[in-house]
């Protein structure tokens, strides 16, 4: 594989590792959904590496013939409806967060661990 | 045929009908819509289970059709298992929208709303035949049983239930992603039976693929070590919700795994099989039994049904993973029995909680004595969870038993049994103490600091409403009642070769080649019978044993704190704080893959 067919799935590893530790370390709920969108963000790159071809034109056919080289458009799909289905969760993680504050005045994870064991 | 997409669009089209007025829908019509939808799912999904017994059902949305044997469109390919897991999923919501007529006085339709949403989401799952739509009907899954968890969000339980569920699921949802994607690069097919065709050898990428996508999937099935969320957010959901997350939604997680193991893999990994099976039992085998440890040592009723939904789960991943059509059919029924049954429980904890204004057992000792109804049916459902023939997930264990011997997974069948004996043990120890008030008045295992209760859902009443005790006892009733009634043991087992049968699928689905069906009627073995019994009258004597612990002699009172103290070590490493929930996570994706690679070269 050449370095660049490597180069997006080492970023992929990167940004889901960082995102993690991020997630795993966090002390404040905020924080932590930023982390979760750098860990999404990693299958933003994935997919579009996937569907990447080196020099091909974009996938609208109007002024091309169909067997013209294109990207692979069924990847760019896929990651609409990934940002579309994550902004969601987000969203309501984000208002959760607001919830955990009103109840315990503090953004800290710890700070809401009342059911354990 | 015409009414595959149907139980997908009529929740969903409901579920925006009853969204839209939002607060100025009238209470009473809300109920009722959401009732009829959820009612017309069960016959659509019954009506569909029917069709579908003769040869599944394979439909193609558009109607772009397979060009030369390949998939260019997006299909819904219905068999009977995942007709039959729609219909079992109409069923709870059904009986948990029932149960909430008397719920949440004060809100109006949204409760409705993400409930079909849910239902929808569950139906579409269990239908679909395309990766890419299974990891979206799982996020609209995930995305309505979050917002359904913190559904009380002027608490700090369900707010912190979801937070934990919300985020451990997203991230086994971006694993599932990236599974697809490595999957899509490699092959270019994203249509399960296109799948199967294309892969044909073993290589890196499908393992590797195959070690995300099931890590994602197992953490919403609750694998040890996945598996932490799954008490935060089951212990603080409302009631009606409980029965969906344990009944269906764990189990929705395995049937992925199945049908990415059935369809996808299982033949490209045909040489490495019994490794791959061996890693899957051992994993359900550690979950039973940390489940069914951890459920013994619980005094909130609703957080010990969670663990003992965990320890199940264990059970019927080993039957996923086994990888046998007798097995897999095995988990397929126990499914069906320990929904039924888990659903009773919850609900039955629901009306504790309405009459006596707490789930916690220490609290409640003796509070029940008034009310024999309710303490029979949690006894029962105690003895059901244990595998009282002939409840169906007796059937369930007694096939999975008997599948795993033949491939030398005897010692897994033990901890199975161990799991039952605690688990159902556990709910019959809670029924003695409610319902006739004996037992110690203290925790049988070392407090570690937890919730011990929530705060009442309900307004209280001064008996029992009808539209509260009547769904547990018709769940509690159709759990023994449906294998007797349907020759259920064959025809799940045939349906599960179906499963895994990878070539006839996709001949089936890209050519509309038939399937063949080899129906096997095996009667249950004598010996499994007596083992169901023997497991009862353990869980029987370990709920005596627990109570009556003052008045055994020494050396077994010494063993017994020695358990103790093993067993709160367990406890304490359910932290309830998020970063330990995705490190252990993160260690369980590291440990799975590992297994994977070096098991599976």
């Amino acid at each position: 594989m050449s370095v660049y067919g490597f180069l997006p799935y080492a970023l992929t590893a990167w940004l889901f590792g960082w995102g993690l530790y991020g997630i795993v370390s966090s002390r404040n709920w905020v924080h932590l959904c930023i982390c979760l969108a750098i860990v999404q963000s990693s299958t933003y790159v994935l997919l579009l590496g996937i569907g990447y071809r080196l020099g091909a034109a974009a996938p609208v056919f109007a002024q091309f013939s169909a067997s013209t080289a294109a990207v692979d458009p069924v990847v760019q799909a896929l990651m609409l409806t990934d940002i579309v289905v994550e902004a969601t969760v987000v969203a309501l993680l984000l208002a959760l967060a607001v919830r955990a504050h009103q109840s315990t005045g503090s953004l800290d994870p710890s700070a809401s661990c009342e059911m354990r064991g | 045929m015409w009414l595959v997409p149907f139980p997908v669009l009529v929740p969903l089209g409901v579920a925006a009908i009853l969204a839209a007025p939002g607060r100025h829908m009238p209470r009473r019509l809300a109920d009722g819509i959401a009732l009829s939808a959820a009612g017309f799912n069960l016959i659509a999904c019954w009506v569909l289970l029917a069709h579908a017994r003769i040869q599944p059902i394979v439909y193609w949305f558009g109607g772009w059709v397979p060009k030369g044997g390949v998939a260019i469109g997006i299909d819904f390919a219905v068999d009977p298992l995942g007709a039959g897991f729609g219909a079992l999923s109409s069923a709870l919501v059904l009986a948990g929208l029932v149960f909430s007529l008397r719920y949440f006085d004060s809100v109006g339709a949204m409760f409705h709303a993400l409930m079909l949403v849910f239902l929808a989401a569950l139906c579409g799952f269990a239908l679909t035949g395309d990766l890419f739509d299974l990891f979206v009907f799982f996020e609209l899954m995930s995305a309505a049983a979050f917002a359904l968890c913190g559904y009380k969000s002027e608490e700090l339980g369900p707010i912190q239930g979801a937070l934990n569920f919300a985020v451990s699921n997203t991230v086994g949802a971006f694993l599932i992603l990236i599974g697809i994607g490595l999957l899509y690069g490699h092959t270019g097919a994203l249509n399960f039976a296109q799948l199967s065709r294309t892969l044909v050898a073993p290589d890196r990428v499908a393992v590797a693929a195959l070690v995300l996508i099931c890590s994602g999937l197992l953490v919403k099935a609750a694998a040890v070590p996945f598996h932490f969320w799954l008490p935060d957010a089951h212990a603080v959901a409302p009631t009606p919700v409980c029965i969906l997350f344990s009944g269906v939604m764990v189990e929705a997680g395995l049937l992925g795994v199945a049908r990415i193991l059935g369809a996808v893999m299982s033949h490209p990994l045909h040489d490495v099989l019994p490794h791959l099976r061996a890693i899957l039992v051992v994993l359900g085998a550690i979950t039973a039994a940390v489940g069914g440890l951890m459920c013994f040592a619980q005094r909130h009723l609703k957080r010990m049904l969670a663990f003992s939904t965990v320890s199940h789960a264990g059970i019927m991943l080993a039957g996923v993973g086994a990888l046998t059509g007798p097995a897999l059919g095995g988990a397929a029924l126990y499914v069906l029995g320990h929904g039924l049954v888990k659903s009773a429980l919850f609900l039955c904890a629901g009306i504790v909680l309405h009459r006596y204004r707490t789930v916690d057992e220490i609290e409640l000792i003796g509070r029940g004595r008034g009310n024999p109804r309710l303490g029979m049916m949690f006894g029962l459902g105690g003895l059901a969870l244990a595998g009282l023939p002939p409840v169906a997930n007796y059937f369930g264990e007694a096939k999975l038993d008997d599948a795993l011997r033949p491939l030398g997974l005897h010692g897994a069948t033990w901890v199975f049994a161990a799991a039952a004996v605690l688990t159902g043990g556990t709910v019959l120890r809670v029924t003695a103490r409610i319902f006739l008030g004996v037992g110690p008045k203290q925790e049988d295992i070392p407090d570690v600091g937890g919730m011990h209760t929530e705060n009442p859902e309900t307004r209280p009443s001064p008996h029992t409403p009808f539209s509260m005790w009547f769904p547990p006892a018709v769940l509690l009733a159709a759990a023994f009642a449906l294998p007797l009634l349907f020759d259920l043991r064959a025809a799940a087992e045939a349906q599960a070769h179906r499963v895994l049968d990878t070539a006839g699928l996709a001949a089936h689905v890209l050519r509309g080649a038939p399937m063949a069906l080899e129906l096997h009627d095996q009667p249950v073995h004598p010996p499994s019978l007596a083992r169901a019994v023997v497991i009862c009258a353990l869980a029987l004597l370990l709920a005596t044993v627990t109570l009556g612990r003052r008045h055994l002699p020494r050396p077994i009172r010494v063993l017994g704190a020695a358990l103790a103290a093993a067993l709160e070590a367990i406890r304490k490493l359910h932290s309830g704080h998020i970063g330990d929930d995705i490190a252990w996570l993160t260690f369980g994706v590291a440990a799975f893959g590992t297994a994977c690679i070096v098991l599976l070269r």
